[in-house]
C-alpha cells in the first residue's frame, strides 16, 4: 500500500492571497460610502469603469502572457487597483480617464512587470500619477459636495456628466463646479494651496465653504471611512500596523511642528488627517505589501518617510496632494530600505549580516 | 577662428582627460587575481581532458588566451554561464563536439566502475587516469577509488577490452537530496 | 546568573521572536492512558535509527535471539547498536523501506516474533552509587539510547561532555501539534524521568536543571511537579504554548534569556537539552539494564476510530499499530500518513514503514482536518511580501527574500541570508497566503548548498592529485633521461674495453642480424616451414651470448627484438585474419608471467582484442581459438630464451612489485579510509614506476637496474610530495568534518526537542 507523500508543514491556516484581497476591497467600504454620501454618484461610476477595464485588460495580458486566467484574473489584485484607482479620481472627470489610468496601472505597471508580487511600484498610485501628469485639466476636475451644488448631481446627472461633459439638462463640469457666488470650487487642500499662495492666511481661508465646520466638507467624514475600514483590517490582521501608525505619526509630527511656528501658513494637524487621501493611503495604498518594506524596522521608516513626503509636497510643491508621489517614492526605496533593516537573526550577534 | 579655438580647447581638454585617465589607470591599478586562476577555480577539476586541452588549468590558459568558453563539458551550462560573466562576453551553449559519451546529459554524478573479472591488469587506465584514482599493477586486477574518481570518463577508451564503465552513483538516504518537482510517490507491494 | 532563576522563580521566561498556534489537536489523545499493544508478528528493525553509522550485524538469518538482545556492535563512539525489542527468529536481513522523507530503502533486520517474550538475562542495578559514571556511560551506549524527540543524536556523547555545565534542560514542552507522547510519558511515569534527571544530574553535573514545560498539559506539569519536589536543582518551568518554543534553540532562549551562538552548538554555551522519553530510557537503562526496544508512539488523527498513545516495540510496522487504533478503510490513495507532527513530520511512503528510535507519533489525518496535507496540485501563487513569514519565523529569517533567493539559486546571498539558521519548523509555510511551500525550498536550496560545496571540496582534491600527478610525471621524465644518459654512458666505457668479450659482442650482433633477416622472411612466407630453422640458429646465437654475458650484447639482443616486434605487428596488422594465428595468446602470458615486453603487451592486447571479439561471435571465435592453439610462431621462443637472461634483475623488480602488492592490499582493506588515499598514491605510483619502466624501456636491462636505483631515489621525493598533499588533504578534511558533524549535531539539537 503506498501513501500520498508532500513535503512538510502539512498543516497550513487556510489564508489564501485572494481572500486577503477580497477582505481589503470589502474594508473600503465605509469610505466609498461617505464618498457615495458626501459626492454623489461619480466616484461609483468610476470605479464600475476602472474594474470592468481592469478584468478586461488583465484578461488580454493574461492570455497573450499564457498565464492561467481564471487563478489569476480572480485573485482580486486588478480588482482592488482598479478600486483604489476609481476612488481617487475626480468625480466629475470624464470616463476615459478612467479607462486609461487603469489600463496603464493594469498592463504596464502590473502586467508588463511579472504581474502581482513583482511591481514594483503600486499600479493605482502609478496610474493616478501618470493621469495628473498628463491630464491636468481633467484630473483637477474636483467636485465639491453635494450641499454645496446648485444643481441637482442624480445618478443620470452624474453619468452623462462623465461620458459627455454635460449634465442632463446641458451644464457643463464647469458650471457644476461654480458654486452659488461664481467661484469655482475646488478640494480643501487645492483652495488652501491657492489661497495661502495669494497671501491669505489658515483662517481667512478655511471660511471657504469647502472647509464645512470642523476641517473639510465631507472629505473628513471620507476620510474618516477609510480610517474605520482601515482599523478593521488591523483587527483582522490583514495589514501590518506599522505603516499606517507611522505615517500617521509622522504627518501629525510634522504638521505639528508647522502649525506651532506658524499657524497663519500651515494648517492644523486634523486638517492634514482628515483632508485629501491620508487615511486611503495610510491604510490601502501604503499597506501594499508588495511595494512596500517587508521588515517591521522597514515598515516604520517608509511609513514615516512618506509622511513626511506628503507633508512636503502639501505645503511646499507644486500639488495640493501628495500622497501619490509620496507612495511611488516610497516604492522606489522601499528596496534599499528593506537591505538595511533587515532582522538580526537568531545566534547572530548586531551588526553581523 | 572662432573654429579652430573651438577644436583646440575641446582637443586640449581630450588630452588633460586622457592624461588624467592614463594616470589613474596606473595609479590605482586594481590587482586581481591573474585571470588564470579565477577560470581555474570555476573549472570542474575532473581533468577529463574532453575540452581537448591536457586539464582544467591548461583550459583555463586557454580560455584566458581566447580559447571558447564553450569546451567544458562535465561543467555543463552552469559552468560556461560562470566563465562568461567572468570574461565579459556572450554565453554560449555546450559545443557538442567536445562531449564524450553521456557525461553531459545524466543529473546524477558517475564514477568509473572496472569490472574486475574481464580486467587484464594491463595499466593502461591508470595511465590515463589525471588523478590517479585507479590502483593496480601489470597484471594485477585493477580498481577504482571512488572517493577520488571525477568522472572524467578518460580511462573507458584506453581500455582494450572494454571492463571500464561509468556507472551513476546509487541513490541512498545518505546522499539523497529534497527535490520539489518529483517528491517520489512509489507504490509498494 | 542568578536573575535568571530569580526570573524562572517568578515564572517569567523570555519571549522568542515569531511563532504560531496551529490548532493542536491534542485532547484526541491526551486524555486516554498509553496503551500495552500485542506483539506484532513480524518487526522491521533498520540498522541505523539515529545519526551517525550503522553497527556491525551481530546476528545471522536463522539465528533465535531473546529480547534485548543486541543485534549489531558498535566499536565507534558514534554508531549505536539496535536490540531485539522481543524474542524471536531473524528470518531475513535485507533492504526494506524506512522511515525517511525519501521513502528509499535501507538495510533492516527482519524479526519473526516467537510471542513467548523471553528476556535475555539482565543484571538490575540496584545501587548507582556503585557505578562510576564511566560505567553509566557505557550502559548508556551499550543501550542504544539516542536522542528521542527527532534527530536520534546518540546520548552517550551528549551525557558524555566535559564539566562547566550550566543548564541542563529537560524539553517536554513538545509544541508540535497532535504529539502527545511525551506528556502522557511525563504523567505516567514522572518518577522515572526524574530518576533519569538524577542520573544526568550526576554525569554533567550541571549548576542548574530546568525542565520546560507548554501550559498546555496541567497533569504533566503537576505530576512532575509532584515527583521533583524533593530536589531543590530541579526547576518545573511551565512556558506558554506557542510552537516551535520546544525547538532547542527557542527553548533554551526562552528559559535562559540566551541564544546560542550561530553554528554554535548549545554545549559551548554550558547548556545540553534533553528529552523526557530520553531521560526515561537513560533509567530504564541504567537501573533496569533495560536496553532502549520500546517507545510511546501517538497514533493520532481523525482518519482513526481509536486515536491513542501506544507502547510501540521499536521496528514495529505502521500498518499494524493503524489497524490497532482502528483506522477506517485507507481508500483514498491520497490518504497521507505523516510519521513526527503535522509541522516537521514527513508522510511516509508504505505501511511496512517500521517505529525508529525517533518515531514520536503518527499522523492519519482526514482530509476535512488538514486538507492542505491532500492537495496534489501545489496552491503555490506568487509572494505578495506581505512579510507574515517573518512575523512568524522564530529564527528572525526573512523567508520572503529567502525564497526568491532560492528559486533564483543565488547560494551566496542565501548564506548572507543565514539560510543555514532556518531549522524548517514550517511556521513560515504554515502562515503563507500565497501558499508557498517556503520549507521546500529552502530544504532543496540547503541541499544544494551542501552539494555544490562537496563538489568545490572534491574538485580541490582532483586539483591537488592532478597537480602531484604532474609534477610525479615530470619528475620521472627526468629521472628517465638520466637514466639513459647514464646506460649511454656504460655502453661507452663496455665499447671502449677493448676485451675479448667485445668480439663476441661483434658476433652476437651478427647473429642478432641474421636473425632478424630470418624474421623478415618467416614473417613475408609465413606458411614456409624455414622459421623453425631460423629459430633454431637464433636459439643456438643467443645461448652463445650468453656465455659471453655482455651487457652489448644484451642491448643488441633487445633491439633485435623490439625490431622483430615491430615486423610481426606490422605484419599480424597486415593479416589481419590471419593475425591471431600468429600471435598464441595464452601460451605467450603463460611464458612470460612476470615479464611486460612491449611484444607481450601488444600480443596480449590482441589477443584481449581477439577474446572480445570471440564473445561476440562465438561459433567463428571457438573455431579460431582451435586454429591458434595449433600454430604456434618463431617470435615465442626467441622471447623465451632473451627472457631468460633477463631473469635475475627481473626478479628484483618482481620482489618490488611484490611490496608494492602487499601495500596495495593493505591499501584496500582501508579503501573508505580517505586519508590512505596518498598512501595507495604512492604505491600507485611505484607500481606504475615498474611497470612503466617494463613496458616503455626497451633499451638494455643494465639501464633497467639503473632504473631501479634511481627511481627509489625520485620515489622519495614524490612520497615527500606526497605526504605534505596528504597533510594537507587531511587538514582540509578535517575541517570538512568538523563542519559536517557541527552541522548534523545542529539539525539534531533542533528536531530533538520537538
Amino acid at each position: 500500500m503506498a501513501f500520498w507523500i508532500a513535503s512538510s508543514p502539512h498543516n497550513h491556516n487556510h489564508t489564501k492571497t485572494p481572500n486577503l484581497m477580497r477582505l481589503v476591497i470589502l474594508a473600503t467600504i465605509p469610505g466609498v460610502f461617505a464618498q457615495w454620501y458626501f459626492f454623489g454618484w461619480g466616484n461609483l461610476i468610476h470605479i464600475g469603469l476602472a474594474m470592468i477595464t481592469a478584468l478586461l485588460s488583465e484578461f488580454i495580458v493574461l492570455s497573450l502572457r499564457k498565464k492561467p486566467i481564471a487563478h489569476h484574473l480572480l485573485d482580486g489584485s486588478g480588482l482592488l487597483t482598479a478600486l483604489l484607482i476609481g476612488i481617487c479620481l475626480p468625480a466629475l472627470t470624464p470616463w476615459w480617464i478612467s479607462v486609461i489610468g487603469t489600463l496603464f496601472a493594469i498592463v504596464i505597471v502590473k502586467q508588463l512587470y511579472g504581474g502581482l508580487g513583482h511591481n514594483p511600484f503600486n499600479p493605482a498610485m502609478a496610474g493616478y500619477v501618470m493621469l495628473l501628469v498628463s491630464f491636468p485639466i481633467q484630473m483637477t476636475l474636483w467636485q465639491p459636495p453635494l450641499s454645496l451644488l446648485t444643481v441637482d448631481l442624480n445618478f443620470a446627472n452624474t453619468l452623462t456628466t462623465i461620458l459627455t461633459g454635460f449634465t442632463v439638462e446641458g451644464y457643463s463640469v464647469e458650471q457644476v463646479r461654480t458654486s452659488i457666488d461664481g467661484i469655482t470650487m475646488a478640494t480643501p487642500l487645492d483652495t488652501l494651496k491657492t489661497n495661502l499662495g495669494l497671501g491669505f492666511t489658515v483662517l481667512e481661508t478655511i471660511t471657504s465653504p469647502v472647509f464645512g465646520e470642523n476641517f473639510s466638507l465631507g472629505w473628513e467624514w471620507v476620510n474618516a471611512g477609510f480610517l474605520l475600514g482601515g482599523l478593521f483590517l488591523l483587527t483582522k490582521k490583514a495589514i501590518a500596523w506599522q505603516t499606517p501608525v507611522s505615517f500617521l505619526l509622522s504627518i501629525f509630527v510634522c504638521s505639528f511642528i508647522g502649525y506651532s511656528i506658524n499657524p497663519d501658513a500651515n494648517p492644523s494637524t486634523m486638517f492634514h488627517w482628515f483632508s485629501g487621501a491620508t487615511m486611503l493611503g495610510a491604510f490601502f495604498i501604503l499597506t501594499d505589501p508588495v511595494t512596500g518594506a517587508t521588515s517591521n524596522k522597514g515598515r516604520l521608516i517608509v511609513g514615516a518617510l512618506a509622511g513626511l513626503l506628503v507633508y512636503l509636497i502639501r505645503t511646499l510643491g507644486g500639488y495640493p496632494d501628495g500622497v501619490a508621489f509620496a507612495v511611488l517614492l516610497c516604492n522606489m526605496s522601499a528596496p534599499l530600505i528593506d537591505q538595511y533593516t533587515r532582522p538580526r537573526t537568531y545566534g547572530h550577534a548586531k551588526g553581523e549580516k | 577662428m572662432n573654429i579652430l579655438l573651438a577644436i583646440l580647447v575641446l582637443g586640449g581638454i581630450a588630452a588633460v582627460f586622457g592624461a588624467l585617465l592614463g594616470y589613474a589607470s596606473i595609479r590605482f591599478k586594481v590587482d586581481a587575481d591573474p585571470i588564470v586562476e579565477q577560470l581555474d577555480a570555476l573549472l570542474p577539476q575532473t581533468q577529463c581532458g574532453q575540452c581537448g586541452y591536457p586539464g582544467c588549468k591548461p583550459y583555463a590558459q586557454a580560455v584566458a588566451d581566447g580559447e571558447a568558453i564553450n569546451k567544458c563539458a562535465p561543467g555543463g551550462e552552469d559552468t560556461i554561464k560562470k566563465i562568461a560573466d567572468l570574461m565579459g562576453v556572450e554565453v554560449q551553449p555546450l559545443d557538442e563536439s567536445h562531449v564524450k559519451g553521456d557525461v553531459a546529459q545524466s543529473n546524477r554524478p558517475k564514477v568509473a566502475f572496472i569490472i574486475e573479472e574481464d580486467c587484464i591488469g594491463c595499466t593502461k587506465c591508470i595511465q590515463a587516469c589525471p588523478v590517479d584514482a585507479i590502483i593496480g599493477a601489470a597484471k594485477q586486477m585493477h580498481t577504482i577509488i571512488i572517493d577520488e574518481c571525477t568522472g572524467c570518463d578518460l580511462c573507458v577508451a584506453p581500455c582494450p577490452v572494454d571492463c571500464i564503465e561509468m556507472r551513476e552513483i546509487p541513490e541512498t538516504i545518505h546522499n539523497w537530496q529534497w527535490d520539489l518537482n518529483s517528491i517520489p510517490v512509489k507504490q509498494v507491494n | 546568573m542568578e536573575s535568571v532563576i530569580a526570573r524562572i522563580t517568578r515564572g517569567q521566561f523570555w519571549d522568542f521572536h515569531g511563532g504560531i498556534h496551529p490548532p493542536e489537536q491534542k485532547t484526541l489523545t491526551s486524555t486516554k492512558p498509553i496503551k500495552q499493544l500485542t506483539l506484532p508478528k513480524q518487526l522491521i528493525i533498520p540498522l541505523q535509527q539515529h545519526i551517525g553509522l550503522e553497527g556491525d550485524v551481530l546476528v545471522s538469518i536463522g539465528e533465535h535471539v531473546l529480547k534485548g538482545q543486541p543485534l549489531t556492535g558498535s566499536t565507534n563512539p558514534m554508531e549505536v547498536p539496535i536490540h531485539a525489542p522481543t524474542s524471536g527468529t531473524i528470518t531475513a536481513i535485507k533492504m526494506s523501506v524506512i522511515a525517511h522523507p525519501s521513502g528509499l530503502e535501507q538495510l533492516c533486520i527482519f524479526l519473526d516474533v516467537d510471542g513467548l517474550d523471553t528476556w535475555r538475562k539482565r543484571i538490575v542495578c540496584p545501587d548507582l552509587s556503585l557505578l562510576s559514571n564511566h560505567e553509566i556511560i557505557e550502559k548508556i551506549a551499550d543501550s542504544g539510547i539516542a536522542g528521542m524527540g527527532g534527530a536520534g543524536f546518540p546520548t552517550h556523547i551528549k551525557a558524555n561532555s566535559k564539566p562547566d555545565i550550566n543548564f541542563l534542560i529537560i524539553n517536554g514542552a513538545e509544541c508540535e501539534p497532535y504529539i502527545t507522547s511525551d506528556d502522557l510519558l511525563m504523567m505516567e511515569q514522572s518518577i522515572a524521568i526524574v530518576d533519569g534527571i538524577e542520573i544526568l544530574d550526576r554525569l554533567l553535573s550541571p549548576a542548574f536543571i530546568l525542565i520546560g514545560i507548554e501550559d498546555n498539559k496541567p497533569k504533566a506539569i503537576k505530576a512532575l511537579q509532584q515527583a521533583t519536589k524533593d530536589n531543590e536543582k530541579i526547576k518545573v518551568c511551565v512556558v506558554p504554548t506557542k510552537y516551535p518554543i520546544g525547538g532547542e534553540k527557542q527553548l533554551i532562549h526562552t528559559l535562559t534569556g540566551q541564544e546560542v551562538p550561530a553554528g554554535q552548538l548549545p554545549i559551548h554555551s554550558g547548556i545540553v537539552m534533553q528529552n523526557v522519553a530520553t531521560c526515561f530510557a537513560i533509567n530504564e537503562a541504567v537501573r533496569h539494564d533495560t536496553p532502549l526496544i520500546r517507545r510511546v508512539v501517538t497514533v493520532t488523527g481523525q482518519a482513526l476510530n481509536k486515536p491513542q498513545n501506544v507502547w510501540a516495540l521499536i521496528g514495529t510496522p505502521i500498518n499494524f499499530l493503524l489497524e490497532q487504533c482502528e483506522v477506517e478503510a485507507i481508500e483514498n490513495v491520497k490518504q497521507p500518513v505523516i510519521m513526527g507532527g503535522p509541522m516537521m513530520g514527513f508522510s511516509i511512503a508504505s505501511d511496512i514503514v517500521p517505529i525508529i528510535k525517533t518515531s514520536n507519533c503518527i499522523l492519519v489525518p482526514s482530509k476535512k482536518e488538514m486538507p492542505s496535507a491532500f492537495e496534489k496540485e501545489s496552491q503555490e501563487v506568487e509572494c505578495i511580501r506581505c512579510g507574515q513569514c517573518s512575523d512568524v519565523c522564530p529564527s528572525n529569517l526573512l523567508p520572503q527574500e529567502l525564497q526568491w533567493s532560492a528559486k533564483a539559486k543565488d547560494h551566496p546571498q542565501l548564506q548572507k541570508l543565514n539560510l543555514s539558521d532556518c531549522i524548517e519548523c514550517g511556521a513560515c509555510a504554515y502562515v503563507c497566503p500565497s501558499q508557498i511551500p517556503l520549507v521546500h525550498y529552502y530544504r532543496i536550496a540547503k541541499a544544494e548548498i551542501r552539494e555544490q560545496h562537496q563538489l568545490d571540496l572534491k574538485a580541490e582534491k582532483a586539483k591537488v592529485r592532478f597537480e602531484a600527478r604532474k609534477m610525479r610525471l615530470e619528475k620521472e621524465k627526468i629521472a628517465r633521461q638520466e637514466k639513459n644518459k647514464k646506460a649511454a654512458a656504460a655502453r661507452k666505457a663496455a665499447m671502449n674495453k677493448a676485451t675479448p668479450e667485445a668480439t663476441g659482442a661483434k658476433s652476437a650482433v651478427a647473429a642478432a642480424l641474421a636473425r632478424v633477416k630470418a624474421k623478415k622472411a618467416a614473417q613475408e612466407n609465413p606458411e614456409v616451414t624455414k622459421p623453425v630453422d631460423s629459430a633454431e640458429v637464433s636459439t643456438v646465437e643467443v645461448s652463445a651470448t650468453e656465455i659471453v654475458n655482455d651487457q652489448k650484447s644484451q642491448v643488441a639482443a633487445a633491439i633485435a627484438r623490439a625490431k622483430a616486434k615491430k615486423k610481426l605487428k606490422e605484419a599480424s596488422a597486415q593479416q589481419s585474419e590471419a593475425s591471431t594465428t600468429n600471435t598464441e595468446p595464452n601460451k605467450i602470458s603463460e611464458n612470460n608471467a612476470e615479464t611486460e615486453q612491449p611484444t607481450d603487451q601488444k600480443s596480449k592486447v590482441a589477443a584481449a582484442i581477439a577474446r572480445a571479439k570471440a564473445k561476440k561471435k562465438l561459433k567463428e571465435a571457438s573455431a579460431q581459438q582451435a586454429e591458434t592453439k595449433n600454430t604456434e610462431t618463431e617470435i615465442t621462443t626467441v622471447t623465451e630464451n632473451t627472457i631468460g637472461k633477463e631473469t635475475i634483475p627481473e626478479k628484483s623488480i618482481s620482489e618490488k612489485k611484490h611490496t608494492g602488492k602487499t601495500d596495495l592490499a593493505k591499501a584496500g582493506k582501508h579503501n573508505s579510509d580517505t586519508n590512505i588515499d596518498t598512501d595507495t598514491d604512492t604505491n600507485t605510483s611505484d607500481i606504475s614506476d615498474i611497470s612503466n619502466a617494463n613496458i616503455t624501456n626497451t633499451n638494455d636491462i643494465a639501464s633497467e637496474l639503473v632504473h631501479a636505483a634511481i627511481p627509489a631515489a625520485i620515489d622519495k621525493k614524490a612520497k615527500m610530495a606526497a605526504a605534505i598533499a596528504k597533510a594537507k588533504a587531511k587538514k582540509k578534511l578535517k575541517d570538512a568534518a568538523t563542519k559536517e558533524s557541527a552541522a548534523i549535531l545542529l539539525n539534531e539539537d533542533k528536531k530533538d526537542s520537538n
